[in-house]
Order: C-alpha cells, then structure tokens, then sequence
C-alpha cells in the first residue's frame, strides 16, 4: 500500500528502491500472462488475421456501395419496412452504407489489437509531480530577479498607474455592447390593443360575431392591425404579445371577472376575451379543456380558470391572464372596449 | 434406466409452457372477440322510422346514464341540442356506451351497427337543432390547400394533439388523442361539436373549407414517410432522449466492454 | 512498401531536425495506459465531439442563420407557399433537397445527444473512483466546464433552425432572462436586439454555436487530454498495481488500435442510428411562428431536469414596492442551475476539506470504500433522474394513462424524500460490502461444497481467495478522521482556528463514519491458517467426489457440456 504525506509526496514504504528493481518488483506481481489462443495455435491466428482483412475489405464494399446509393437514390423515394414505418430511401441506404464503413474499420482495428497484437502488460513508474525543492527554489530566484530587473516593487507611481490603466482598459470591450439593443423601457407594459381595435380571426383575418361562438368554443384571435404591423417592423414581436383567446361559455358559469361594470362590462352574453400568452415564461396557451372552463399551458402546465377571473388553479404561473375588455362595434363584431390594464406575458423585475 | 426428467429432452418443458399459452391466447381470442356487426347503412322506411327505430335503441342502450328524454343525469351531460353529429362521432368511434366511469371516454370496439348508429344519430339530433352529420360534399378535400391546413392545425390543434397528432396529455388524466387512425368525418365531426374536454370549432370560426385544409393536412401526416427512420413514436425529444440512453450509448458501452475484455 | 517506408523516414528525419522530434517520440510512443471499458467514457465524448465538428462544418455550407422571412419553395409540399425564416426554409433544404443532407443534420444532432450522455456517464465513473482527488482537481474543474459549455451549445445548435418546438424553447429562455431581478429585462432586449423574438437572435446564437464556443471547447479539450497525458490515467487496484506504477498496454500499437478503433466505432454507431432513426424532424414541426405550439414541448434530454424544475416549482411571486421577483421562474431557471454546478466543481475541494485528506491519489477508490461520497452521488443522481421524470411528466401520463397533475405532485414531495433515502440506502448498501469484504479475507470465499464430517458436524468448505481478489481488497486506504481540536492550548487559550477544526474535525467523522477497517495482517494471516485447515478437513471428501466425478461435476463449469453430452447419448440409445 502507499504512504501519503502531507505535501503530497508519494513515497515507497518499502525503503529506497531503484526504478528498475520496483517495476521489476511490480511486474512480477501482476497476474499471470495467460497466453490466448492466437498465441499459440498458428491456425488461429492466421483466421483472426482473415477475419481482421475481411472486416476492412468488407468497409471498402460499403464505401462503395454508399457511392452507388448516393448517385441513383433520389431523396424523394421512400422505402416501407413492416412494423417501423415508411422511411426515406436516400437517409436510410447512405446511413447504413458509411455507417458500416466506418463500423467495420474500427472493428478491423479493434480486433487485430485484442487477438493479435502483443498484449503482454506493461509496467511504467510514475513521477513524482510536484518539482523538487531546488527547482522551486531555482524558479522562485529566477522570478525575483526578474521582479527585481523590472523594478515593479520599488517605483510605486509606475505600478499604480499601470494597474489603474489595467483597471479601466476593459471598459471599451463592455461599452461596446450596449447597441446589442434598446433599452426596454415601457414597452414590455404595452401591446397593440386599443379602445374600438377589432378582433379577427389569428389565421384566417376575418372579424366575428357573437353568434360565431357556440358555448364550449373558442377562437383564436389577433388585432386586426397585426399583419400591417408585422410588415413595418420586420418581425413577429407582435404576435408574440397580442395574441388573445375568444371563449364562449355559459353566463351562469362565469364567477368573477378582471374588471366592468353592468353598464360597461368586461364580456359579452359569456363571450370572453383573454391574453393567450402564459404570464409563466411566454409559451401561447389554446388548450382549452371545455367542462371545467381550465385553460392549460402545455409548457408546464399552468392552468387557469377562465371562469374565475383567469386565475391559476395549477401549475407554476403566478399570475392571471390579463382579461381583454371586450364589446361590439356599430356593425355587430368584436372589438377591444380599452387595452389591457396590465402587462401581458412573463413577469419581470419593473412590473408592479 | 434412466429417470424420465433424464429421458426428456431440455427443451420439452419450455416447449409445453409455450403451447400452453398459445392455447389459452387461441381461446381467448375465440371466445373474446365482439360480434362485429355489419350492416349497410341503408334507410329503411324513411326519416320517422330512423327516428323511433332510434328512440328504442336510445331506451335500450342510453337512457340508464342519459335519461329517457336525453335531459342528461347525474353521470352523464345533456343529449338535447348535441346534434346528429355528435352521436355519430361517439358511437362510430366506440366511445359510448361508457363502460365505466374515468377521466376520460376511451375509443373502444364499436358496439353497434352503420345502421343502428345512423338511427340514433336522428333521434338524438330530432330533439333539437344542433350540428348535423357532414354530407360527402363537406369532406372532400380536392380542393382544400394543404399548407393552410398545417397552419391552422398548428394554431388550433397541435397543442392538444401534438405536431404529429401522437396526441397529449391534458388536466386530471384527460388527455388529446391520438389522430393517427382518425377518418375525415370522425376530425370534422369532432372539430364541430366539442366531444368532452375538446372545444367547439364552429363552421363560422374554422369554416368547412378550413376544416377541408386541416383534414387534408392530418392525413398526410397519417400517411407521410417517416423520412429519417424509425419516428420513435413521434413524441419529440424525451422518447429521442429515451433511445440514446438505452440503446445509443447502451451500444458504445458494450462495445467499450467487448474492447475491454481479455482475450481466450 | 519499402520506398514508402524510405519517404516516411526521410519526413521524420526531417521533423526531427526542426523540432526534436526523436526525443519526444522515444518517451511517448510506448507510453502505458491503463485498460479498462469504465476508461472509454471521455473518449466517447472526445470521439462525439469531433463528429460534431465535422458534421458542423458541412452543415455550414448550406445552412443560412437569418430570421429573414422567406417564401419556401422546396420540395416538402405540406409547408410550400408558406412564410419561413431563411433559417427553417435553408434547414428544409438540407433535409430534402441535399443528397446526404438529413443524413447531416441527423448525425449531427444524435452526435450532441451521445457527446453530453459520455460526459455524463464520464463523470458519474470519474466520482465514484474518486479520480478527481488530488493531483486532478484542474481536470475535473475543466470538466465541469466542458459539460456546462456542452448544454450551451447543444441548446444554441438546436435552436438554430428556428423551427417551433426550439422556437418555443427560446420563448421560455427569454421568459427565464426577465425574471432575473433588476437586469432581467436589460439581459433580455440586449440578448433578442428588443422584443421577443426580434429578427437577429438566430444569427447571434450562430456565431456562438460555430465559432465562440467550439473554439472555447476545443481549447478546453485539449488542455484536459495534455494533463491526462502527463500525469497519466488512474488505475483500478490489483495485482502489481500500486500507487507509484501504472500497468497498462502501450500506446503504439495497442491503445493506437483500440482507441483509433473505438473513433471509427463511435462514429459508425452515430452514422447507422443517424440512417435508421429520425431526431429532429422539424418539417412535422413547422416553422417557428409564437402563437403556436405542440403538446409534449421538451427541450432536448440534458435540459430536461431544468425543465422538469420550472414545471414542479410551486407559483410563488413576490411584488413589493413597485417591484416583481419571479421566485417561481427564477429559482428553477437559474439558481439551481447555478447551485448544482457550483457544487459539482467545488467537490474536490468540498472532499478533501471534509477527509483532510490532501495526498496524491493515482490508485481508483471502490465506490463500497467510500460510502458516504458513493451515497452522496447516488443522492445527486436520484434528484436528477426526479427532475428528468417531472420534464417529461406529460409524455408519460399520456402514455401511461396517469394524471399528469399527480405526476406533478409525486415528485414536487419525491424530490425531497427520495434522494436522502437513497443516500441513506447507498451507504448502507457499501458498508454491507465492505463487511463482506471483511469477511472474505478473514474467512474466505464459500466454495459451495457441504460437507459432513465424521463426527457428524455439516461444515461448508470455504476456498481462500484469489491473490488478484485479495490484492484488490487489500488497496482499500486506512482512513483516519481529522482529529479533535484541543479545546484549550497549553497555556489555557482557545485556539484561534477552533471553530474551523471543530467543523473540519466534525465533517470528517461523519465522511468516515461506520467505516469498516480491514483486518491487520496478523490476523489475515491468521485467517488464512485457519481456512487452510477447515480446507484440508473437506479435503477427502472432496476428492472422493473428485473420483466419483472425473469430469468435475456441475459446479465446475469446462465439464457440465460434456456431462450433458453424455447424458444425451445414453438417452437416445435406449
């Protein structure tokens, strides 16, 4: 067994040894070599030799083969196998050619190295790793003379304002990267909802009336100034955030909602409309499960009672979905009473 | 002499366990099935006749749950108003009858014939206006744009069903089913009457057009090649993570052992 | 062949002459590694690494990293005419359109899946042999390093075709950055250039994925596999192995042909699994549009703890004084991310603190030897695989009809019960095999012969072990814990440093607590004695069972065919 000082000095317990009378030592201890049968049996050897030539000729055929399958295969044909599927010809021959190429190669390899190669053990000595003591010494002199020369220690107002230019140099590197973007602002508080914007369909654009909606439905909507603005920016930010969710249920069913009066109030005749984009991390939330009025994020799971104000009854979200106050406009369509009265989507640190 | 078990050869008693279960499977199997019925779905003395051959079979096979008046009951909703359609898309998937109380109904073997189903379907659909079966027209997706389809099943649909329709799970063991063996008129059905858990897609918000393009677009997704091999399933990342874990690296590890391993 | 051999020597020669090759070579080329399968985990990982690098630098030619929108117009029909990004269309292109392409992107993809799983089981077999003690603690800080770049890169190159499912998790990595308190949102818009999701992000995460962090990688493999190759590899204990020795095969030909091999293994595996199954397949997927999403979005299986954590974390929000804290996405997000890689890295040192053991270990510990670490990972490990369960908690209960709520609830608790009864499982489970290891050298292993001897006494003979299983009992270290502080000095003063010893002192007995000494060699030897005698009183009936059976019988194994053989014949002959 080894001995471990302090310092970490592996030493010998036997006493002083020479490296050669160790390992000699060592290697009379090692198990014995137990010859295979490759060593001793001439026959053997040559087939395991074969095997190994047949493993690399058999690689140069897939290589080959894989050539072939490249030129005549089109990437459009497909090939049924039973039980796993119809899968694409062109992937499904080029794979198994260059795969077993290569496969074969490394077996080759592997094989003539366990049954042919010399696999007697070898025993080598480790070093210690930590220097020895007049090297650590030599190393720190040479340090100190080269402090020493450079005068580092002894000219105090040339170390200072070296280390002060040092300190501020990086500033540059960081500034540079404020233009990675605006600062965020109010925006976050914002979406394209305003009083009278109408409601349509999220795909198909077209504006909905109440008797659009059977109770138990449900219709994905945007504002119908969404695709003019995605064509101004250049980007999808606003379907990211003003996506929203017509939901029809009975008004019996309703208990309470974010906000109206009975002049003025919230919904429609049990037609409600709700932010779609979960107030967890941002995922757009449609599972609408129908019999208990629970609107379900697949992300993780947060689910809200969209009977009850959108309040979470499940899951990780902390917050409601913002409720979109909703009324119909001269000719009988949907359209925002106001805004949100609250920002849409994940939390963060500004938010009150 | 040598004992029986020495006379018997090593492989007799693995070989009796083996018939014995392919015997019991046989007669399982024989006496399992269901009586599939088969019936042409043909009219038979006109729409009155449909309805009250329909108002028995309600009686007889319904009404324990729904009421004899399909008002509804402590175990089961209200059937006034549901539509023809909805009793098709129930019946003809083998959802009802229920057999027993769960999160949700499960598809199982149907248990009635074209016929008896069209029956039903009129009676429950006469009680009230509500949506009706589609008519061969409604379901012909010629001319239905595929594309489109793929967008409006990714906005309304994917997020219950999964992008491949593997389906997914919902509240409380409920969850979106599979569509991968669903027919036009069961998806079209299904979109216009809000079956269980599932919300309603009327024809004014989702169109028949629109219905047309996502049927169009499911069943290519039904049919469509698994062009990069085997789908695993279709459930995205967790059964990829799955296959690398136990046989990816499960592989590459035996071979590390076979690399390993000392030599005879 | 001998002309070739001639250039060769002649380029040697004149390496040789430039930079002193022959001197390097001379120590190098013979160089002994230790050969073990336990010991392929890193490679695997190196060997996935450089098939991402090559599958990467193919994908490069075609892919296009830009959100501007395009009209795709391949040949995928159920998304033609549709609006993409350049990023998706171009990826749609390379899957059908490019000869070999879906091959590419698919070897690419199950190359990073198997190069994160290595290095997980990779450090999993460098923890529990303790190979990370001292003189390797810089290897195993540089590993953790690798591993945390390793899910970096994986979530920036997956994210990179824009298509919805890694669409949707960019949503949710955005959702993480605004729940960071006070810079959330500045880390937010610098990141996207605005708003969620922007039109420039795809093209930052880009340049991260191909350049930044590869060559950050690259850098960091290399110095890894420089240290591995001065301080040479660890060995497990046996026979002729000590501590100041490494027994092993030489580096050309052997380890040459068995890890050159192994490269050509891994890489056929990734190629064959990459021809047979789909990952990936973002044409079901869809491009990347923010209202829409599938069922079942995971991100890919090494972020599925993190996952798994934002999904069971209970809602709790704090708003105060016109301010929110997101405890409920900030702690899942990013401080236990932080906390368990923290204390994945600081373990070497959090280890020899605790033992007070500073000494250089090249000699593998047996996980049973050191329980309290074995249960320590077994306890990480358990809360992983929780976590793991609960980001794919809605694929299961879909698949195995659960409640996925229930799901949710089980291991919102489990990962508090279950890994500290694991832990507690673990160590006995060790301390059991360190008795049992006890037990073999005092009294050796049981033979399975039971003997009655004349006196009517039933013995079972027992067999001393083999010298390599004895040797390799025997490598178990004496362990000592860190003494008691003096509560007072001589001179009656509390030692300065007493708290800190006290707490050290504390650790350690409890690192070491239950440990199971080895017998001192007086006694083995004494065993050894004795289970010699108990040997030779089975000895006669063991030879006459030895005459009855010439072949050996069933318990000893070459003749069991042959008995079976003859019984065979004598059957058919009646």
């Amino acid at each position: 067994m080894s001995h471990n000082t302090d310092n970490g000095v592996v030493e010998a317990v036997e006493g002083e040894q020479s490296d050669a009378a160790r390992l000699a030592h060592d290697e009379s201890q090692l198990p014995a070599h137990r010859p295979r049968r490759t060593d001793y049996d001439p026959r053997a050897a040559k087939r395991a030799e074969r095997q190994v030539a047949i493993m690399f000729g058999l690689s140069a055929v897939f290589t080959i083969l894989f050539v072939v399958a490249f030129v005549q295969v089109g990437t459009e044909e497909v090939l049924r196998i039973p039980f796993f599927g119809t899968f694409g010809r062109s992937n499904l021959y080029l794979g198994l050619t260059f795969g077993l190429a290569t496969l074969l190669i490394g077996t080759g390899a592997i094989h003539w190295a366990k049954k042919l190669m010399n696999d007697h053990e070898v025993v080598a000595e480790r070093h210690p790793l930590r220097s020895p003591d007049e090297s650590r010494e030599e190393a720190v002199a040479a340090f100190e003379a080269g402090a020493e020369d450079s005068g580092f220690a002894s000219r105090p107002i040339i170390r200072r304002s070296l280390l002060g230019a040092m300190a501020l140099f990086p500033i540059p590197l960081v500034m540079v990267l404020r233009d990675l973007g605006p600062l965020p602002g109010k925006v976050l508080e914002e979406t394209a909802w305003k009083p009278g914007m109408r409601i349509v369909g999220a795909d198909s654009g077209i504006a909905i009336k109440p008797s659009d909606i059977p109770v138990g439905g449900i219709v994905q909507a945007i504002p119908a100034d969404l695709p003019e603005i995605q064509e101004i920016e250049g980007n999808l930010n606003s379907r990211a955030k003003d996506v929203v969710l017509l939901v029809r249920m009975n008004p019996a069913d309703i208990v309470s909602q974010q906000g109206g009066t009975a002049e003025e109030p919230w919904d429609f005749n049990g037609i409600m409309c709700f932010s779609r984009i979960c107030t967890h991390v941002g995922c757009p939330i449609a599972l609408y499960e129908q019999r208990s009025h629970h609107l379900l994020c697949p992300c993780h799971q947060s689910t809200f009672d969209l009977a009850d104000s959108a309040n979470v009854v499940f899951g990780p979200a902390a917050r409601e979905l913002p409720q979109l106050p909703i009324m119909l406009d001269a000719e009988g369509y949907f359209v925002a009473r106001d805004g949100f009265n609250q920002p849409v989507g994940p939390s963060y640190w500004e938010r009150s | 002499m040598k004992t029986l078990k020495a006379r018997r050869h090593r492989a007799a008693a693995p070989m009796l366990v083996l018939l014995a279960l392919a015997l019991i499977g046989v007669m399982y199997a024989a006496v399992g099935s269901a009586t599939t019925a088969s019936a042409a779905n043909e009219v038979q003395g006109g729409v009155d006749a449909q309805i009250a051959a329909g108002k028995k079979l309600f009686a007889e096979g319904c009404s324990s749950c729904h009421g004899l008046g399909a008002q509804g009951g402590p175990n089961a909703p209200t059937l006034i108003g549901v539509g023809s359609a909805a009793v098709d898309f129930q019946v003809s998937t083998g959802r009802m009858p229920l057999a027993a109380n769960q999160a949700q109904a499960p598809v199982k073997p149907v248990e009635y014939s074209d016929l008896e189903i069209a029956q039903l379907a009129a009676f429950v659909g006469s009680l009230a206006p509500g949506p009706q079966i589609p008519a061969d027209a409604d379901l012909n997706t010629q001319n239905a744009d595929m594309a489109f389809g793929g967008v409006l099943f990714r906005t309304n649909c994917s997020q219950c069903h999964n992008f491949a329709g593997s389906g997914g799970a919902l509240s409380n063991g409920a969850y979106g089913p599979n569509l991968r063996d669903a027919s036009p008129r069961e998806i079209y059905e299904a979109m216009l009457t809000g079956p269980e858990n599932m919300p309603v897609f009327s024809n004014q918000t989702i169109t028949t057009s629109d219905k047309q393009a996502i049927i169009k677009y499911i069943q290519n997704m039904q049919t469509e090649p698994s062009y990069g091999g085997w789908a695993l399933g279709r459930f995205g990342p967790v059964t990829e993570g799955a296959f690398v874990w136990i046989f990816a690296l499960g592989l590459l590890v035996a071979a590390a052992v076979w690399i390993g391993a000392k030599v005879r | 062949m001998s002309a070739v051999i001639d250039a060769a020597g002649k380029a040697v020669g004149g390496l040789d002459d430039r930079i002193t090759l022959a001197n390097w070579s001379k120590r190098n080329l013979r160089k002994v590694f230790p050969d073990h399968w336990t010991f392929m985990f890193g490679e695997m990982a190196l060997y996935s690494f450089i098939i991402l690098l090559l599958t990467g630098i193919y994908l490069s030619l075609w892919f296009k990293p830009s959100m501007t929108e395009v009209i795709y117009n391949g040949s995928y029909v159920p998304l033609k005419g549709l609006k993409m990004s350049e990023a998706f269309s171009s990826s749609l292109n390379i899957s059908f359109d490019i000869r070999g392409g879906l091959l590419l992107r698919q070897m690419h993809h199950w190359a990073a899946m198997l190069f994160i799983a290595s290095m997980s089981i990779h450090v999993i077999r460098v923890f529990f042999t303790g190979a990370f003690r001292k003189p390797r603690e810089i290897n195993w800080t540089i590993g953790v390093l690798l591993l945390t770049l390793g899910f970096v890169e994986g979530f920036a190159g997956y994210s990179l075709p824009d298509d919805l499912l890694s669409g949707t998790g960019l949503r949710i990595a955005e959702g993480i950055m605004l729940s960071v308190p006070v810079v959330g949102t500045y880390v937010s818009f610098f990141a996207f250039g605005g708003e969620f999701p922007g039109d420039i992000f795809i093209s930052r995460l880009y340049g991260i994925h191909i350049l930044l962090l590869p060559g950050i990688i690259l850098a960091l493999i290399t110095a890894h596999l420089l240290i591995v190759w001065y301080q040479k590899h660890t060995q497990y204990p046996g026979k002729g192995k000590t501590n100041e020795n490494v027994v092993g095969y030489p580096f050309m030909p052997v380890y040459m042909a068995k890890a050159g091999g192994f490269f050509f293994v891994v890489f056929g595996v990734t190629v064959l699994i990459s021809g047979l199954v789909t990952i990936n397949p973002i044409w079901a997927y869809g491009p990347y549009v923010p209202d829409q999403i599938t069922a079942g979005s995971q991100p890919d299986w090494y972020m599925g703890w993190l996952e798994g954590a934002l999904r069971i974390m209970p809602n709790w929000e704090t708003v105060a004084f016109g301010h929110t804290i997101s405890w409920n996405v900030f702690i899942p997000g990013a401080i236990v991310m932080g906390i368990v890689i923290t204390l994945l890295a600081l373990y070497p040192k959090i280890e020899a603190t605790a033992t007070g053991d500073h000494g250089e270990h090249h000699l593998l510990d047996r996980p049973r030897n050191a329980p309290t670490r074995t249960g320590l990972g077994v306890m990480a490990l358990t809360f992983y695989v929780m976590l793991l369960i609960a980001g794919g908690n809605d694929i299961l209960a879909k698949n195995f009809d659960l409640s996925i709520n229930a799901i949710t609830w089980f291991t919102r608790i489990g990962i508090f019960i279950v890994p500290p009864l694991m832990f507690m499982v673990t160590k006995r489970i060790c301390l059991a095999l360190q008795r049992r290891d006890h037990d073999l050298l005092l009294h050796g292993a049981e033979s399975g012969s039971i003997v009655r001897l004349p006196h009517g006494e039933f013995i079972e003979v027992h067999q001393p072990i083999s010298a390599e299983q004895k040797a390799v009992i025997l490598s178990k270290p004496d362990v000592v814990p860190i003494p008691w502080p003096e509560k007072v000095d001589d001179n009656g003063v509390r030692p300065p440093t007493y708290r800190k010893d006290k707490l050290a002192a504390r650790l350690s007995h409890w690192f070491y607590q239950d440990n199971v000494a080895l017998p001192t060699p007086e006694q083995i030897e004494a065993a050894e004695h004795h289970i010699i005698e108990s040997a030779e009183e089975g000895a006669p009936i063991i030879a006459h069972r030895a005459q009855l059976e010439p072949e050996g019988g069933v318990l000893h194994d070459p003749s069991a065919a042959a008995l079976l053989e003859a019984d065979k014949e004598t059957v058919s002959t009646q």
